[in-house]
C-alpha cells in the first residue's frame, strides 16, 4: 500500500480586546475584577429603549490594527445583529459585524525555522463581548455577571494559510507582538484578552480541493494553540486513514487529557439571523482621520529589527529578540543613544536585566534600572575601573538600589586595583605559600595558570584587573 | 370652556395670564380622568400623587410646559413609574432611566397625568392588542380609538390631558389621531431621539405628538426635536422654531395628490371629506397637482418583512432574565420557553415568527434583502413626487373608527388600517394627520399631509392654514 502524505490547512480566527477605558457602545468601566455588575448600566444591560453609540476610541483601535496589518479600511462599514438566547447575553443578540467587516484584506509576516511566510488576514471586525455565567453554590439558579457585557472585542480572521501548529503558533505570537505595540490590547491569554479559534482541516498533499474543517475553541495559550491543532491533525489523518469520515463540527480543547472533544456539529449550529443593525448608523471613517491613526502607528517589529540589524549591527537574534517587545526596543535604544555601544547593551539586557525582570515576574515598563543607569556602568567597564566580573555585582546592586554604578562603586570600593606593585605583592605571597604547585608548573603542568589567578584575586577580593594579573604572573612563574 | 378642554398653547396663556393657577388646571384634568376614564380607559397607570409632586417640586420651573398636564404612551420609559408597553412581560417593569424626549419635557416643566394604552409593544392599529384592555373611541364608545397610540389619542380627544405623546412605526400616531379627531405628527425619522422608547422596529420608529392643535404639535416640536448623543441615529442638523412656521402663507403651495392612494372601494365618507379638504386648501391658495407613487402596492408586504424582522430581535430581550415576568420552568430552555408563551400576547408571538422566519438562513435573500430593496424603490417613488410638489395629501385610515371586535380575528384586514401611512414611516419622511370632516355616523376623518425629508415646518404650515380655517378641531366629543 502507498503510504499517503497529508497537508494541514490552518485558519485562525483571534479574538483581541480592546485596550480602551469604557465599554464599545456605553460609558461603563472596562476595568477587571470589580464586584459583579457594578459595571453596568441600562445600555449593557439591555433595558428596554436603551440603545448603542459607538466609541470612537475602538473604531480608531479596529483602523490601528487594521493599518498594522496592512489592510483595506473599509470606507463603508456596518454593524449587525447576531441573534442568540443566552443569559450571559442581555439583548438577544450581539452587536458584530457581518458583512461590512472595518479593515478587509491585509497580511502578517511569520517566521518559523528562517523561513518568512506572509499569511493573509480574510477580516478584522468590531463585536462587544457577552457577561459571565457564575454557576455557584447549591440552588437551582445561577447567576450573571454583565461587567464585560459590552466590553470591545475584536476579530481578527486569518486566511486558510497556515500549515503546521508550529506555524499557527508562530502566527499568534506575531499577533500579540502587533496587538501590544500597537497598544490596542494587552495579549494577556491567561485573562482571556487574547483568544482564539482555529479551523482544521487536513487533505492529500497536491489535492487543491479543501478537507472538511472542523473549528477548535477553548486554547487559552500559545502551547494549547500548538497542541490540540497536533491532536487534532493527528485525528483526522487517522480517521480518514481507517475509513472514517471528517464531519463538519465544532470542537473543544480540553488542556487535562491534550484532547480535542466533539461540542456540536453543523446541523446543530444555530442560524443567527443576521441583519444590519439599525440603531446604528453606518461607520464612514474620514480618509483624513484615517491617515492620522496611520501617521501615528510606532515602528512596526518587523521593521524595528532590521534596523537594529542594519543601523546597529546587532545579530538578528539580538534584534528579533529586543524588537519583539515595544518598551524594551525603546529602552534599548534609549541605552543607545545615551552612548551605550549596541552590542554590549544587548548583552547586559538579554544576560543580566532580562533575567532579574523574569525574577520578579515584572516588564520592563517596570524596570527599576534605566537606561542611563546602564550606560553609566558600561562606561566604567569601558576605563577599566571595574571588571566585568565586578560589573555584574553593580548591575544587581543598581537594579536593587535604583543607585548609579559610580555611586556603588564608590560606596563599595569595587573600583578595580591595576597597581602593579600590589598585583605582584599578592602573586609573591601566592607562589610562596604553594611551592608544590609551582614546581609542578615549571615541570609543565601549565593549566595550574588559572589556579593561582584564582589565588591571588581571592586575595584582592576580585578586585584586581584580571589582565594585569595575568600578565604579572606569566612573567614571574616564567622567571 | 371648561379647562380640560383646553390644548397646551391656550392653557400656557391662561397661565401667564394667571386665569387660572396650575393648581387648578391639574385639578381640572385629574376631575376629567375621574369623570370619564372608566368609560375611555385610556390609561395604563395615572399618575395623580407623581403630577402634583412635579407641580410642586424641583421640577416646576418657568419653562414653555411648565404646569402643562401631559400624557405618555407606556412604551416611553418614565425613571420611577411603570412602563408596560402594555405587555404582561414588562407588567411589572419600572424603568432605571428616564428617556430623552421625557427628560426634555421635564426640563421643560411638563406635569405626567399618566402613562396611555397601546397595542402590546406598539403593535397593532386598535388598542385591542393591549395586554390590559381596549381603550374606548371618546366618538363612539363602541369603537376602537385607533392604535397603536390609541390610549394618548382617546386622552387627548376626551381632555384627560392637555397634549400627549405618541410613537409611530407605521402609522401608530397618525392612524389613532384621526379617528379620535385630533393632531398626530410623525417627524421625519431621526428628528426625534428614540433613547428610551422601548423598540419595535428599530429603522421605522418615531416619536411624535398628539394634540389638540397643529400649533401645539408645534410647540412640542419645538421642545422634543433635536441630536441627542445617546442615538446614533437622530440626526444632527439645526432644529427650526416649528411655531413660526406655522403662519407661513401656502399660496403657490403645490400639493401632490397620489393616484395610487385614491382607488376603487375606498370609503366613501373618507374619500370625499379628503378630497373637499383638497379643494379647501386650493381655495387658500395652493396648487393640487397628480403625482404617482407606482410602489404604493408593495408597501404592506414589505413593511410587515422588515418591521416583524426588526421586531423578532428587539423583542429578544424579554427573556425572564433581568426584568420583567419569568416563569420557571424546569430548566433554562423551559423557562425562556414558558415565559415567553406567557408573557406575549398572539399578535406579538405572530410578528416574532414572522420577523424569524424572513431573517432566517435561506430565507434572508428572498425576505429581508428583498424588503429592503422594495423599500428603496418607495423612497424613490417620493423623491421623485417632491421634484414636482411641496407636500403630499393623502386620506390618514382608508376608514374611519371600527368596531371593538370587527376586525380583531382578521390581522390581514387589521392591517391594511395602516394602508395609508405605512409608506411614510418606510420613506422615513414627516406627515401630519389633522381632522378634515365627519361621517355620518360623527366619526372624524384625518387628513394626511406628508413632507420633504426634514421639512416639518410645511406640513405644520399647511396643516395649520386648513385648520385655522375651519371648524373641525373645535368639536369635542359628547361624554
Amino acid at each position: 500500500m502507498k503510504e499517503i502524505k497529508y497537508e494541514t490547512v490552518i485558519g485562525l480566527e483571534v479574538h483581541a480586546q480592546l485596550l480602551t477605558d469604557s465599554k464599545i457602545f456605553c460609558g461603563c468601566s472596562t476595568k477587571f475584577g470589580s464586584p459583579p455588575n457594578t459595571q453596568t448600566c441600562p445600555i449593557c444591560t439591555g433595558n428596554p429603549g436603551s440603545l448603542p453609540v459607538l466609541n470612537k476610541r475602538a473604531l480608531e483601535f479596529a483602523i490601528r490594527t487594521g493599518l498594522a496589518m496592512d489592510c483595506r479600511i473599509s470606507n463603508f462599514s456596518r454593524f449587525a445583529r447576531k441573534n442568540y438566547f443566552y443569559p450571559d447575553l442581555p439583548k438577544g443578540y450581539q452587536i458584530s459585524q457581518y458583512e461590512l467587516p472595518i479593515c478587509e484584506h491585509g497580511h502578517v509576516e511569520i517566521t518559523v525555522n528562517g523561513t518568512k511566510r506572509l499569511i493573509g488576514i480574510t477580516r478584522i471586525h468590531m463585536e462587544e463581548d457577552a457577561g459571565k455565567n457564575i454557576h455557584e453554590g447549591t440552588g437551582p439558579y445561577s447567576f450573571v455577571d454583565l461587567n464585560r457585557a459590552g466590553v470591545p472585542l475584536m476579530e481578527i480572521v486569518s486566511e486558510p494559510d497556515l500549515r503546521t501548529p508550529e506555524e499557527a503558533g508562530a502566527y499568534m505570537r506575531k499577533m500579540r507582538t502587533i496587538l501590544r505595540y500597537i497598544g490596542v490590547c494587552d495579549g494577556n491569554m491567561e485573562q482571556g484578552s487574547l483568544r482564539c479559534d482555529a479551523n482544521v482541516s487536513v487533505r492529500p498533499a497536491g489535492e487543491e480541493k479543501f478537507g472538511v474543517k472542523v473549528e477548535l475553541k477553548n486554547m487559552n495559550s500559545f502551547r494549547f494553540v500548538e497542541k490540540a491543532l497536533e491532536y487534532e491533525i493527528k485525528r483526522q489523518v487517522k480517521t480518514i486513514e481507517e475509513g472514517g469520515t471528517i464531519i463538519q463540527e465544532t470542537r473543544l480543547f480540553d488542556p487535562v487529557t491534550g484532547a480535542t472533544q466533539s461540542m456540536r456539529t453543523k446541523e446543530e449550529a444555530h442560524d443567527y439571523r443576521y441583519f444590519p443593525e439599525p440603531d446604528l448608523v453606518p461607520i464612514v471613517a474620514p480618509k483624513e482621520w484615517i491617515e492620522e491613526i496611520r501617521a501615528g502607528l510606532p515602528e512596526l517589529p518587523d521593521r524595528r529589527m532590521e534596523r537594529f540589524v542594519g543601523v546597529y549591527g546587532l545579530p538578528e537574534y539580538d534584534a528579533e529578540l529586543l524588537s519583539s517587545e515595544r518598551a524594551l526596543a525603546e529602552w534599548f535604544e534609549k541605552a543607545v543613544k545615551l552612548g551605550g555601544q549596541p552590542k554590549s547593551v544587548s548583552n547586559w539586557i538579554m544576560g543580566e536585566l532580562l533575567r532579574l525582570l523574569n525574577e520578579q515576574g515584572i516588564g520592563i515598563e517596570e524596570s527599576p534600572v534605566a537606561p542611563g543607569q546602564l550606560v553609566g556602568m558600561l562606561k566604567l567597564l569601558e576605563n577599566g575601573t571595574i571588571s566585568g566580573k565586578i560589573g555584574k555585582t553593580v548591575f544587581e546592586e543598581m537594579y536593587r538600589t535604583k543607585k548609579s554604578a559610580e555611586e556603588i562603586v564608590r560606596e563599595k570600593g569595587l573600583v578595580q586595583i591595576s597597581d602593579e606593585d600590589a598585583i605582584s605583592k599578592a602573586i609573591e605571597q601566592v607562589l610562596a605559600a604553594n611551592p608544590n604547585e609551582v614546581e609542578r608548573y615549571k615541570a609543565g603542568e601549565e593549566k595550574l595558570a588559572g589556579f593561582f589567578v584564582g589565588q591571588v584575586m581571592r586575595m584582592m577580593k576580585g578586585k584586581a584587573n584580571p589582565g594585569l594579573v595575568n600578565e604579572l604572573l606569566k612573567k614571574k612563574l616564567s622567571r | 370652556m371648561e379647562l380640560h378642554e383646553l390644548g397646551i398653547g391656550e392653557i400656557r396663556q391662561i397661565l401667564n395670564n394667571k386665569e387660572a393657577s396650575p393648581g387648578e388646571v391639574l385639578d381640572s384634568f385629574f376631575a376629567r380622568i375621574e369623570a370619564v376614564e372608566d368609560r375611555i380607559k385610556a390609561y395604563v397607570t395615572v399618575t395623580k400623587e407623581k403630577a402634583y409632586g412635579m407641580l410642586s417640586g424641583s421640577f416646576s420651573n418657568s419653562g414653555p410646559l411648565s404646569g402643562i398636564p401631559m400624557a405618555i404612551k407606556d412604551n416611553m420609559c418614565t425613571k420611577g413609574t411603570l412602563t408596560t408597553c402594555s405587555s404582561k412581560i414588562l407588567g411589572n417593569y419600572i424603568p432605571p432611566y428616564e428617556s430623552t424626549v421625557t427628560e426634555r419635557l421635564l426640563r421643560a416643566g411638563y406635569v405626567l397625568t399618566g402613562k396611555t394604552n397601546l397595542d402590546e409593544f406598539a403593535m397593532g392599529s386598535s388598542t385591542e392588542n393591549s395586554a390590559f384592555f381596549t381603550t374606548k373611541n371618546p366618538w363612539d364608545l363602541t369603537r376602537i380609538p385607533g392604535g397603536s397610540s390609541g390610549g394618548s389619542a382617546a386622552a387627548v380627544a376626551a381632555g384627560e390631558c392637555a397634549g400627549a405623546l405618541g410613537s409611530d412605526t407605521g402609522g401608530s400616531i397618525r392612524q389613532p389621531a384621526a379617528l379620535c379627531g385630533v393632531v398626530g405628527l410623525k417627524p421625519t425619522y431621526g428628528r426625534v431621539s428614540r433613547y428610551g422608547l422601548v423598540a419595535f422596529a428599530s429603522s421605522l420608529d418615531q416619536i411624535g405628538p398628539i394634540t389638540k392643535t397643529v400649533r401645539d404639535s408645534a410647540i412640542l416640536m419645538n421642545i422634543i426635536a433635536g441630536h441627542d448623543p445617546l442615538d446614533s441615529t437622530s440626526v444632527d442638523i439645526p432644529v427650526p422654531d416649528f411655531t413660526k412656521a406655522l403662519d407661513r402663507d401656502i399660496k403657490g403651495l403645490k400639493i401632490g395628490i397620489p393616484k395610487e392612494y385614491f382607488i376603487e372601494g375606498m370609503d366613501k365618507e373618507v374619500e370625499e371629506a379628503v378630497k373637499g379638504a383638497v379643494r379647501h386648501l386650493e381655495s387658500l391658495g395652493a396648487i393640487p397637482l397628480e403625482v404617482s407613487l407606482p410602489h404604493t402596492g408593495y408597501a404592506v408586504a414589505t413593511y410587515y418583512i422588515l418591521a416583524t424582522s426588526e421586531a423578532s430581535s428587539n423583542l429578544a430581550r424579554y427573556d425572564g432574565v433581568k426584568y420583567g415576568s419569568r416563569t420557571e420552568g424546569k430548566d433554562l430552555m423551559d423557562m425562556y420557553m414558558q415565559t415567553r408563551a406567557k408573557g406575549f400576547g398572539a399578535e406579538i408571538k405572530r410578528r416574532i415568527m414572522l420577523g424569524t422566519y424572513a431573517l432566517s438562513s435561506g430565507y434572508y435573500e428572498a425576505y429581508y434583502r428583498k424588503g429592503q430593496q422594495v423599500r428603496t424603490l418607495i423612497k424613490q417613488d417620493f423623491d421623485n413626487a417632491f421634484k414636482k410638489v411641496d407636500v403630499i395629501a393623502t386620506p390618514t385610515s382608508p376608514t374611519a373608527a371600527f368596531k371593538v371586535g370587527e376586525k380583531v380575528q382578521d390581522p390581514l384586514q387589521m392591517y391594511l388600517s395602516d394602508i395609508f401611512t405605512i409608506s411614510i414611516n418606510l420613506a422615513g419622511l414627516p406627515g401630519i394627520s389633522i381632522p378634515c370632516g365627519f361621517t355620518s355616523n360623527e366619526l372624524p376623518i384625518g387628513l394626511q399631509l406628508i413632507g420633504k425629508p426634514f421639512d416639518e415646518e410645511t406640513i405644520l404650515a399647511a396643516a395649520n392654514a386648513y385648520e385655522q380655517s375651519t371648524e373641525w378641531h373645535r368639536r369635542r366629543p359628547a361624554l
